[in-house]
């Protein structure tokens, strides 16, 4: 059996060309990069050529990348790293943030910090008004996901960090999503944090960057020999910063020829399966989105069947169902939507990569609707016969 | 994180469908919840389960059980029916991950009400409790 990989948004494989630029630095160039002899001269050089290859892509000073274990790590550090260095106030995330930045804000609440939660439209997109009026005078910290990862929306991020920024204060992003698919530039954009990691784009696991602008002041969250200029003690994962370094150089370089082709591939596969099932809600913008993200409820259906009968003919694809989830909670983020939790259990996601191709596309689009029709036929609340 | 007897059930469940003038019908579960369970039984003029469907909405455990139940009871008489459990079909499934066992796991309890619905229909009220022991409590999931 084929398998056909359509989890993108979950974890990427790694790039064949990144790991060849990993391995000498696992048992040949295993220097460690706080030392002054030649191994550690050269980790540390490699160090500083992967971060110079993730500030290149992001727009950013090299100084201003600080090397994490991953987006959860480089979100944690942005809240907690800011607003530890400070009375307890205000912070003011979205309703559809990932569990990092999500559980993170629930832990400040606990912490003493007062969280508003924004909500989204019925295509996903920050309440812009709404997002505005939640700022009060303690407000210290904004932060709002680039691209969501159940459904892809894209949100206006230049706009809301202006409006961070206006209210007095600053702005982080959660780009793990966003950064290698779409075009990323710090500046443009005006954020003062924005986490990314190495896995979503080809890079390997264990490994993440938060961008922090010049002149933000975070507190670490590990404490220890002081890498990272202060912010992140530990000794660096040196294979895994290059990997990181060179699938972003990579991404970006191919991002001009990749977008549209995934774009195309995407929005085939949204239009043909809402033509060839009745009964099926496109979920997120039908624009404004990740150019991977095919994100559609399937009524009548529970999502884990779709995925474990999918799973069964070698596609691999996700969904927001509560069963698939591991708890016992339907998605949030589609239920921040406006959905019911009916529709959230019948959710499921195709995240693309730059490895697909429109005959795997073809070839789910066989495969897909007898499933459907097969778990309706099982399902007591089809009424169509 | 499902065994592979789960795995066969699930892709290839036995009994599927619905019992046109069935003598019980019980259906527990809701869609907000993520699963629903209906069981339709025929039952013959010695008690025993003479045929028995399922339809369900809900993930690979809820399928599995529902498919497993109905093999579990075929044939057999209202009384070994009625003593099935819920942790009975998930062991005969070779076990359920822990975060299945209490949703996803409502098979007997929708067989357990298909029976229920039989005696009553039939006018066997007084048998109910007789047979039936241990009826699903009334909780969240019930759609009653």
């Amino acid at each position: 059996m084929t398998t056909t990989y359509f989890d993108h948004a979950a974890t990427t494989p790694v790039d064949p060309r990144v790991l060849e630029a990993m391995l000498p630095f696992f048992s040949e160039c295993y220097g460690n990069p706080s030392e002054l002899h030649r191994l550690g001269r050269q980790a540390r050089a490699a160090v500083d050529e992967a971060r110079a290859q993730v500030a290149a892509a992001l727009g950013a000073g090299e100084k201003e990348i600080v090397f994490t274990a991953g987006g959860t790590e480089s979100d944690n550090l942005a809240l907690f790293g800011y607003l530890a260095r400070r009375q307890p106030g205000h912070l003011v995330v979205s309703a559809i943030e990932h569990p990092a930045v999500m559980e993170a804000a629930r832990a400040l609440n606990r912490l003493g910090w007062a969280v508003d939660f924004v909500p989204v439209d019925h295509h996903g997109v920050i309440d812009l008004d709404a997002y505005e009026q939640a700022f009060r005078d303690d407000t210290r910290l904004a932060s709002v996901m680039f691209a969501n990862n159940v459904v892809g929306t894209v949100q206006p991020v230049a706009a809301l960090a202006r409006i961070a920024h206006e209210k007095g204060a600053v702005f982080h992003t959660d780009a793990v999503q966003a950064v290698g698919s779409l075009p990323v530039d710090v500046v443009e954009l005006g954020v003062d944090l924005l986490s990314l990691s190495g896995h979503k784009l080809y890079g390997p696991k264990g490994v993440g960057a938060l961008y922090v602008k010049r002149g933000t002041r975070l507190q670490p969250i590990l404490h220890g020999g002081g890498h990272e200029r202060r912010l992140r003690s530990g000794t660096e994962n040196v294979p895994g910063i290059v990997g990181m370094g060179a699938a972003l150089a990579l991404a970006t370089e191919e991002l001009p020829e990749v977008r549209p082709r995934l774009e195309r591939l995407r929005d085939r596969l949204a239009q043909e399966v809402q033509e060839r099932i009745p009964e099926v809600t496109y979920l997120g913008h039908p624009t404004e989105r990740l150019p991977g993200n095919v994100a559609f409820s399937v009524r009548y259906v529970e999502g884990e069947s779709m995925l474990l009968q999918l799973d069964a003919q070698g596609f691999m694809v996700s969904s927001g169902s509560a069963c698939a989830s591991g708890s016992l909670e339907p998605s949030h983020v589609v239920l921040a939507l406006g959905f019911g939790a009916e529709e959230a259990h019948g959710s499921m996601r195709i995240s693309l990569g730059r490895e697909n191709t429109e005959e795997e596309a073809d070839a789910f689009l066989e495969a897909f609707p007898p499933i459907v029709d097969k778990l309706r036929q099982m399902s007591p609340l089809y009424v169509k016969g | 994180m499902y065994t592979d007897l789960v795995m066969d059930h699930f892709t290839n469940p036995r009994n599927v469908g619905e019992i046109e003038d069935a003598d019980g019908v019980g259906q527990i579960g809701n869609p907000v919840c993520g699963d629903v369970m209906r069981i339709s039984i025929a039952v013959d003029d010695k008690d025993h389960i003479a045929d028995v469907k399922f339809k369900t909405f809900g993930c690979g455990a809820a399928v599995a059980t529902s498919s497993m139940v109905t093999e579990m009871v075929m044939g057999k008489s209202l009384q070994e029916a009625a003593d099935i459990s819920n942790k009975a079909v998930a062991e005969a499934l070779g076990g359920l991950p822990p975060n299945k066992m209490h949703c996803s796991n409502l098979a007997a309890d929708a067989l357990h009400l298909a029976i229920q619905d039989y005696l009553v229909k039939h006018g066997r009220e007084a048998d109910v409790e007789q047979i039936l022991k241990a009826l699903p409590k009334d909780h969240e999931h019930s759609s009653h």
